[in-house]
């Protein structure tokens, strides 16, 4: 048994902001309320701090198999858990790729072994990820892939994402898109614009990404099925999105920190570390991403967590390879950029980091709830702190937030009743 | 005396240029001469890294250490450990851990000499790196325009052909307009890069508006090796919409120079009419660049001497 004292409990979902108390019993949540008490439970004192559903975050890359020199489940479960997630759905670009039952089961093995946080794989979409034949969705469900992604790589033929959406629907698969027209890339490294322009860098248009994100929500539409776009980062992307939900298509989405928090302006002198796909975009996109949190057109935010060895990123900016990591930073910079601003409230931001990815990909959690798998996150929202790399879990530093001060300490997760 | 690396002019201010152009001046005169031997870089060592082919940014800048006593190497990423995969960074400090203590690059990647110049202790010299700055270039057309029309103040300069492509747009660009010319651009608009226009530069894509009473033409070549697609149909649409030829070059101010970094496509981005015309300075940019280079390098190496004597 274990009891968490005087906590302040955030829930949104089940209308919870206030000081109460949990008690948790064999690992699930038995009793909410005030002054609560229990004979010979261990006792958490949280007075002081908030008490929020275990954060999820379904967007991950954990490396693992393949390239555990960048990060494994054990470096990258540990990272998750000191950042305050309880749940992670990692994608499957890992090498061999998650596109076969096999890695399923290890990657489900490995997290359960190590028993940092809960690891929900995503399998790919296509063979090898390559964009050509389905995979096994009815075998990669039964051994617990929780949806599917090509993520990294766009599914190029709509023939084939359209046959995804239709096919993984039969087993309440959510297809998670990356959506990158590859014939508008054109060599690209960073968003197109001045910023590129005044560097001799290839840039990326706005287009690359909103016409992948026009595309499936136009064969979900016509398929009256969902789909979830992953990372959107443009203030296109956020109206193609916003105006497909009005319309009544099983449109969800998902954007990361990065994109509300940093511009290309942040590429600077050619630093690898602000090197990413979708790439930084304009001030103007930061406020459109902002206003599709607020408005709801975002259902969750995730980090797209993507470690690098540093020879991967200390190197010429064209050849650095794409992305960030994000676990350790993420509920810090909602809470300094979204919340402390007054964009949206505590209660929001903790819906769209829990609640928000739990209904997309069909999880019981995300929610302070009797009879709930007693998954928690404790933090202080009010307690600053200077974002320090070389103290991360992380086996990867590539981050561009070092040295930054945010808002939010993560002081402990709580997982199936065992406070880690 | 300028900061240990030059790596491109946006770092530079107009003094800086004017004082390099001045000394340029007088480098001329020993290039120009029978007896072609300075002491200045007696004792230093100064290393040319090419990972792009080049003749005549390569040779010049080999020259202009040589003429100033320096102990000289090339090296060329085609015939050395980079074609066994060693990187940027580990070649660097391999060359910078012999004693070097000038690095000159040239690189197909854009930011490649600032990398480099962080991560070495000798001054970086970048000779052109992707399709951001080509310094000494820009340097070279300015001692040229310089020559010949006395300043910059109130020029008007244009420059066309394949912008987004050209290092050597960006360098001339930034120059220019810091030297107080005004620069105009023109082009097929998919050479254009996105935003240009926000460096307060009116763009065009019709050549003859952009020709038009200018005092300078600088023309680019077209790099057919830096397109990933084709961004005109043909070489022959280019030239005929986009080339400079008499007809044009008749619409710019009498006295105009035509300028152009080389090597030419002949026939594409100008014809042999203009390209030997008694207004094309080509030949004069090549003795120029490398006055500018023995410049460049008197001037980089200024607090290391100064240090040693």
């Amino acid at each position: 048994m274990l009891l968490i004292k005087n906590g302040h409990l955030i829930d949104k979902l089940n209308g919870l902001d206030a000081v109460m108390d949990i008690l948790v019993k064999d690992g699930k949540i038995a009793e909410i309320g005030a002054g609560l008490s229990a004979d010979g439970a261990e006792v958490y004192d949280a007075a002081g701090k908030y008490v929020a559903p275990g954060l999820i975050d379904m967007h991950v890359h954990l490396r693992d198999p393949g390239y555990e020199y960048k990060e494994d489940i054990e470096s990258g479960t540990r990272a998750a858990q000191k950042g305050g997630f309880t749940a992670v759905a990692c994608m499957p670009n890992t090498n061999p790729v998650a596109d076969n039952k096999a890695v399923i089961k290890y990657i489900i093995d490995r997290a359960r072994e190590v028993g940092m946080c809960k690891v929900y794989p995503i399998a790919a979409i296509t063979k090898g990820m390559k964009g050509e034949e389905l995979t096994e969705m009815a075998d990669l469900r039964s051994a617990g892939a929780v949806a599917v992604s090509d993520d990294g790589k766009p599914v190029r033929s709509g023939g084939v994402m359209q046959r995804a959406i239709k096919y993984a629907s039969m087993f309440g698969l959510p297809v998670i898109s990356h959506c990158e027209e590859m014939s508008l890339m054109d060599g690209g490294v960073m968003n197109e614009g001045f910023t590129a322009t005044s560097l001799g860098l290839r840039g990326i248009s706005p287009a690359v990404e909103e016409v992948m994100v026009s595309r499936d929500i136009i064969i979900a539409e016509h398929e009256g099925l969902p789909v979830h776009i992953a990372h959107i980062s443009t203030r296109g992307s956020a109206e193609l999105v916003r105006q497909g939900k009005r319309r009544g298509v099983k449109v969800t989405c998902e954007t990361c920190p990065h994109y509300f928090t940093l511009t290309e302006e942040a590429v600077g002198d050619f630093d690898t570390n602000a090197k990413m796909n979708p790439p930084l975009r304009t001030q103007e996109d930061v406020d459109a991403i902002i206003e599709a949190i607020k408005d709801g057109t975002v259902d969750a935010i995730v980090t797209d967590h993507a470690p690098h060895h540093i020879d991967e990123k200390r190197l010429e900016f064209e050849l650095a390879l794409n992305g960030i990591i994000g676990l350790e930073t993420s509920l810090p910079l909602g809470i300094t950029k979204l919340v402390r601003p007054g964009h949206i409230t505590l209660g929001d931001l903790i819906y769209k980091m829990s609640a928000g990815p739990a209904k997309i990909l069909g999880l019981e959690a995300g929610e302070i709830k009797v009879g709930r798998a007693a998954d928690l996150t404790i933090f202080d929202p009010d307690e600053k702190f200077a974002v320090d790399v070389s103290k991360f879990q992380s086996k990867s530093k590539n981050c561009p937030y070092d040295g930054m001060e945010l808002y939010g300490k993560v002081y402990n997760t709580v997982l199936d009743g065992v406070v880690k | 005396m300028l900061g240990k690396d030059l790596l491109g002019i946006k770092q530079l201010t107009a003094e800086e240029i004017s004082g390099i152009l001045d000394l340029a001046g007088e480098m001329k005169k020993v290039v120009l001469s029978e007896d072609k031997k300075l002491d200045t870089l007696k004792g230093l060592s100064v290393v040319t890294l090419f990972y792009e082919n080049s003749t005549r940014t390569r040779l010049s800048f080999e020259l202009a250490s040589k003429y100033m006593s320096s102990s000289s190497a090339n090296i060329t990423a085609s015939g050395s450990s980079v074609q066994k995969g060693e990187s940027l960074l580990d070649t660097g400090h391999t060359i910078d851990r012999m004693g070097t203590d000038v690095i000159i690059m040239r690189h197909q990647c854009s930011g490649a000499a600032a990398f480099l110049a962080k991560n070495v202790r000798a001054s970086v010299i970048n000779a052109g790196d992707g399709m951001n700055e080509h310094p000494t270039q820009a340097l070279l057309d300015a001692l040229t325009i310089k020559e010949h029309k006395g300043g910059f103040k109130g020029l008007k300069a244009a420059i066309i052909g394949d912008v987004l492509h050209s290092r050597v747009a960006r360098s001339n660009l930034y120059l220019l307009q810091k030297m107080g010319a005004e620069v105009c651009l023109a082009g097929p608009v998919t050479l254009m890069p996105k935003d240009i226009e926000r460096f307060g530069v009116k763009t065009y894509n019709n050549v003859d508006k952009a020709v038009e009473g200018a005092d300078v033409i600088i023309n680019l070549r077209i790099q057919l090796e830096r397109q990933k697609s084709a961004l005109f149909p043909t070489v022959r649409e280019y030239s005929s919409v986009f080339g400079l030829n008499e007809r044009r070059l008749a619409l710019a101010a009498p006295d105009a120079l035509v300028m152009h970094p080389g090597p030419v496509n002949r026939g594409v981005e100008m014809n042999s009419a203009v390209i030997d015309c008694g207004q094309s300075f080509i030949d004069e940019q090549v003795t120029n660049g490398v006055s500018v280079r023995m410049a460049v390098l008197d001037l980089l190496t200024r607090g290391k001497r100064n240090a040693v004597n």
